[in-house]
């Protein structure tokens, strides 16, 4: 819907010749990374239907890292041939940019993502049952808790192997996601990555009712959040008269002046656009699990199988959050002096309600869920900053955030008791005597949650900061620093638990696990460290990588 | 490119803090000597700056300067001035002492109770005490030496963590209290600690990014060299709205004033210093909180000046009332550590009092000060350690008659208490008596009000000294050893710099006064014009270079 027709465009269409309807053009080279991982997914389906059950793990596994390493070489090498800044442009027909913040959310989507396949194979942390190994996935997930089938599942040593293709489907929608440069693609991303999530949350091994009471409460209002999105893309439309973002942008800016006669009543109409904007925005925040929007996060970080929610809490983020960037840097820059006192109000209330609310928190699960809400928060004080700054310095902020995030719930993942993860905050006192080598490590995750210098929190925080304080948000960089002292109290009370307190005599014990969740908890250190101590280089990633294509 | 002298000071406790730590867990012994060879190789090459450094050369020597994180205009930016290379000399001599000091400290929670063997083989809390006072030596080190504000703000910020498990993890197990309400009460103060702190770090990183933000908007890219800084402004490329200055300076007065502490942010100092144990209570009054007395004077005064003198008559009042109040408390307290967190917060008063009153004397006497209560309040404190950790108790009341039963503890903490309370002819009293002189020369009332804090001073020393010391001997004071060959070691060299520095006092003057002259001549104060032109000679015969003072010989 790029040129808006003549009067009589209607019929002449409905006559016109069949072969009129061009073949899409489309650009594999450039969709490459998602091309691989949907690819791979698919493989891994075929792999699920006719591999006999004790080889699909291996292959599994072999599958979802190979093609997610692939997929990431593919973005180095989109990066590499300057598709982030001088060839970037608009593909698959204006379905999909491959810009720069397109480059690198993708490529850090698909590092996450690796490191969580880790943690989703992991399968020594779980005591063997008939002399299987198992991980922390339900045996027959369609099984009634409890009932005879799922015992007969587990004394059979069922695994579900089903959760590889199901993460890289996942994937693959969170890639497009931010990419998406129309509202269909977005919609069509977004349920593309919501529905294998739904699914990964109601798979827990433990406390199955509790993780499928949390699934549904994801869907539920994941679907009413899909709506609410669904419905302002319409009004959007009806705005705009296309959901191309280039094409609503223009008739934001007021560059249009022909009107779609079919939608000559409401073309232009402020109303629609206002209304249909906040409500595409409520979507968004939805999925960031911005304040008031969060209801949901608390419940499901807790329920889900650990690492999924580590899987969820970095990835969904990233993904979510570029997608924000791009629908309020291209198509709604024209409207910000609407949607910035909005963000304004929600960026506060996110950033205090997360950190108080934290404070009461009982559950390590619990307690990293509010205070992803408050990263969230930090995150859009970035955001609002709609300058340059603005978007790389969120960029680096997520991806610092997200590799934090994933290394301190692999550390959730070891602290067991004989119910499985001991997620209860008072069973974790004194585990740094017990094991002061995860205590520590724990500690470092909390350190950089804090912001404490020479953390990767801290450069990402001063970043986001900095950039908010240049657009002129300098109040909200004193919430900011306001919050981030609240947040920090409840952050050392779990280290002053861990070192301080004596070790109760029926303490958790901390499982030692394979090279799998090794490795994800050292990459998750070895990246906060060095984003702290020397983010030069990455700064400058994100900064070239700063700018949309529209 | 010469040697990193500076970047090396830092370096080698940091070094040695990563070695003591890996020392196996039953080499204890070993991990004590590391520590102890790794802070006097500190000690030696803070020595050497020391040597090294021009009193008349330029503002900052021995400089280093690296791009770091260009995209926030951060530098490692390292150079010290005569104030900086003088408390890196004092941290750098401190350490091994507090070390020494703290030689059994840790021993009590080598067998823990309840946990199996394995978990205490993993558990190594002598090889962590040890290297978490290494920690903190590097990063206090670097603080003061680094000339670039946000280099500066990371290791201000950062310190807090190794100090934090230090109060927290290991306390003397002297309160009177089971194990379970000490260990509580411990981490209380050690998260009242953390917190305090990191508010006050956190308000000051507000203020960072704001300075970003101006500096950025008027030299085109941000930067928080202080050099650079100060060259644009006094090229007049940098101008900062007055209100803007002023906001800034309060959030970075704020962090320093609570890291001082100043009144009314000062009541996570007794907490913290009584519940560690004395050398780690020596480490925070002595070390850790002369960063906030020092960060007032490098950047709240270089980089606000006019904001500077604008806060003046509110930042002296709660100056004077710091004195008097400390003072006050401390005459009131049971507990003998507490007595002495009290009185090191009156005596930040008269840092800050002399900081602010913006003389030479005053700012050369705050400087001096900082320098001799690092000394003093060791020498008392870890005197009182020796004390407390005999008799198993830090209430006064449980003590008296100490003297006949060991003479040279009670002698030893005698010296330091007079120290404490400034008798002339020991160190303090000369770094008290001018801060006193350069307040009253610009504010007499506050001057004079300030002195009733030296006679409360006399009353707490000296009633500390007659209810433990004098008197009849008590039952479970009888038999307590005197100090032993390790604790006289400890003892015996801080006493004696007491008392060098208490007779002359010029070597470090000479050092201190151009720098504290340059800050001056920033905020552009000049000293009141005497009444009687021939004392304009200064004092201890120095005056500034090129100046040809009458009656001065130089």
């Amino acid at each position: 819907m790029s040129s808006a027709p003549s009067v009589h465009s209607l019929w002449m269409t409905a006559a016109g010749p069949r072969d009129k309807i061009p073949t899409p053009h489309i650009e594999y080279g450039q969709l490459s990374p998602v091309l691989i991982v949907v690819g791979a997914a698919v493989l891994g389906i075929l792999v699920e239907a006719f591999l006999p059950r004790r080889q699909r793990y291996a292959a599994q596994l072999f599958v979802s890292v190979v093609s997610l390493a692939a997929a990431f070489a593919a973005v180095i090498a989109l990066a590499a041939g300057d598709y982030g800044t001088s060839k970037a442009h608009v593909a698959a027909m204006g379905a999909i940019a491959v810009d720069g913040p397109a480059l690198f959310l993708q490529g850090t989507i698909l590092l996450v993502s690796l490191v969580a396949v880790f943690t989703f194979a992991e399968r020594r942390l779980d005591p063997q049952t008939h002399g299987n190994r198992v991980d922390s996935f339900a045996a027959q997930p369609a099984a009634v808790p409890g009932g005879e089938a799922e015992e007969a599942a587990v004394r059979a040593g069922f695994t579900s192997t089903e959760v590889f293709p199901l993460l890289l489907f996942a994937v693959a929608g969170m890639l497009v996601f931010p990419a998406a440069n129309d509202l269909l693609t977005l919609f069509v991303a977004l349920e593309v990555f919501s529905l294998p999530l739904y699914i990964l949350c109601a798979l827990a091994r433990r406390h199955r009712l509790l993780s499928q009471e949390s699934a549904v409460k994801y869907f539920l209002l994941g679907a009413f959040s899909s709506a609410f999105l669904l419905f302002g893309i319409a009004l959007l439309y009806g705005y705009a008269g296309t959901v191309t973002y280039s094409g609503i942008a223009d008739v934001v800016d007021g560059q249009v002046s022909r009107v779609d006669p079919a939608l000559a009543q409401t073309m232009g109409n402020d109303a629609l656009l206002l209304i249909g904007g906040a409500m595409v925005l409520v979507g968004l925040l939805f999925k960031v699990g911005a304040v008031p929007f969060h209801m949901w996060t608390p419940d499901v970080y807790q329920g889900a199988p650990t690492p999924v929610t580590g899987f969820m809490a970095a990835a969904t983020k990233v993904a979510a959050f570029g997608a924000l960037l791009r629908l309020l840097y291209v198509v709604l820059p024209g409207l910000r002096w609407d949607w910035r006192p909005v963000l304004w109000g929600v960026a506060i209330l996110t950033m205090l309600g997360g950190a108080v609310v934290a404070i009461t928190q009982t559950d390590v699960k619990r307690l990293l869920a509010y205070s992803s809400i408050a990263h969230a928060g930090f995150i859009l004080a970035g955001v609002i900053a709609t300058n340059k700054d603005g978007v790389s310095s969120v960029l680096f902020y997520l991806a610092a955030y997200s590799f934090v995030t994933l290394g301190a719930f692999a550390v959730v993942t070891l602290v067991r008791d004989a119910g499985g993860e001991a997620t209860q905050l008072s069973k974790w006192a004194g585990l740094g005597r017990r094991s002061p080598l995860v205590a520590a490590v724990f500690a470092v995750f909390l350190l950089a949650f804090a912001g404490i210098p020479l953390t990767s929190g801290f450069a990402g925080k001063f970043a986001v900061f900095k950039a908010a304080a240049e657009g002129g948000a300098g109040p909200l960089v004193v919430v900011g620093v306001i919050a981030s002292a609240v947040a920090a109290f409840f952050y050392i009370r779990v280290i002053v638990l861990m070192f301080f307190n004596e070790p109760k005599a029926d303490g958790p014990t901390v499982a030692v696990p394979s090279a799998l969740t090794t490795s994800a908890i050292g990459i998750g250190v070895a990246v906060t460290l060095v984003l702290g101590v020397a983010p030069q280089y990455f700064l400058d990633l994100a900064s070239q990588a700063g700018v949309f294509v529209r | 490119m010469s040697f990193p002298l500076l970047t090396a000071t830092a370096a080698v406790p940091a070094i040695g803090a990563v070695a003591t730590a890996a020392v196996p867990a039953a080499q204890r012994a070993a991990a004590k000597w590391t520590a102890l060879l790794f802070s006097l190789a500190t000690l030696v090459l803070s020595a050497v700056a020391l040597v090294r450094f021009d009193p008349d050369g330029g503002q900052y020597q021995l400089t280093e300067s690296h791009d770091w994180i260009k995209d926030f205009g951060v530098r490692y930016e390292l150079g010290v001035d005569g104030i900086g290379v003088v408390l890196v000399a004092l941290t750098a001599l401190l350490i091994p002492f507090i070390v020494l000091a703290g030689w059994h400290d840790p021993d009590r929670l080598e067998t823990p109770s309840g946990g199996d063997s394995a978990a205490g083989r993993r558990w190594r809390p002598t090889q962590g005490f040890f290297a978490l006072i290494l920690m903190v030596e590097a990063m206090v080190v670097m603080s003061f030496q680094a000339t670039d504000v946000f280099l500066f703000y990371i290791f201000f910020e950062a310190m807090l963590i190794p100090m934090y498990f230090l109060i927290g993890g290991f306390g003397d197990g002297a309160g009177g209290r089971a194990e379970g309400a000490a260990a509580n009460a411990r981490s209380y103060a050690a998260v009242k600690f953390l917190l305090y702190n990191l508010v006050g770090g956190l308000i000051m990183l507000a203020a960072v990014v704001g300075l970003f933000v101006v500096t950025n908007e008027d030299l085109g890219s941000g930067t928080f060299s202080l050099q650079q800084i100060a060259e644009a402004r006094s090229a007049g490329t940098l101008s900062i709205a007055t209100t803007t200055e002023r906001l800034l300076f309060l959030g970075f007065f704020f962090a320093f004033a609570v890291k001082a502490p100043l009144w009314p942010l000062h009541t996570w100092l007794p907490g913290a210093m009584g519940e560690s144990t004395a050398p780690v209570a020596v480490l925070i009054t002595a070390v850790v909180d002369k960063v906030g007395t020092f960060a007032m004077l490098r950047f709240c005064l270089q980089l606000f000046p006019e904001a500077s003198k604008w806060a003046t008559p509110v930042i002296l009042v709660l100056a004077v009332i710091s004195i008097l109040y400390g003072a006050l408390v401390a005459v009131a307290q049971k507990d003998i550590k507490r007595l002495i967190a009290y009185a090191s917060i009156s005596h930040f008063g008269f840092i800050i009092l002399g900081i602010f009153a913006m003389t030479s004397q005053g700012q050369g006497g705050a400087t001096l000060y900082m320098v001799n209560h690092g000394i003093s309040t060791a020498a008392l404190m870890l005197v009182a350690g020796f004390l407390i950790s005999r008799r198993g108790s830090r209430l006064i009341a449980d003590f008296g008659g100490v003297q006949k039963v060991a003479p040279v503890l009670a002698g030893t903490f005698l010296v330091g208490g007079l120290a404490t309370l400034s008798l002339p002819g020991l160190a303090p009293f000369i770094s008290e008596f001018l801060v006193l002189v350069g307040t009253f020369s610009r504010y007499p009332a506050l001057g004079v009000v300030a002195t009733v804090g030296i006679v409360l001073a006399a009353l707490y020393v000296l009633v500390l000294y007659q209810r433990t010391m004098t008197g009849p001997v008590k039952a479970e004071v009888r038999g307590m050893p005197d100090l032993r060959v390790r604790e006289l070691a400890v003892v015996t060299p801080l006493i004696a710099l007491l008392i060098f520095l208490g007779i002359y006092p010029k070597p470090v003057a000479d050092i201190v006064n151009p720098a504290v002259d340059h800050t001056l001549s920033v905020v552009d104060k000049k000293d009141p014009a005497p009444d009687h032109p021939a004392t304009d000679a200064g004092w201890f015969r120095y005056s500034p270079k090129g100046d040809h003072a009458p009656g001065g010989d130089k």
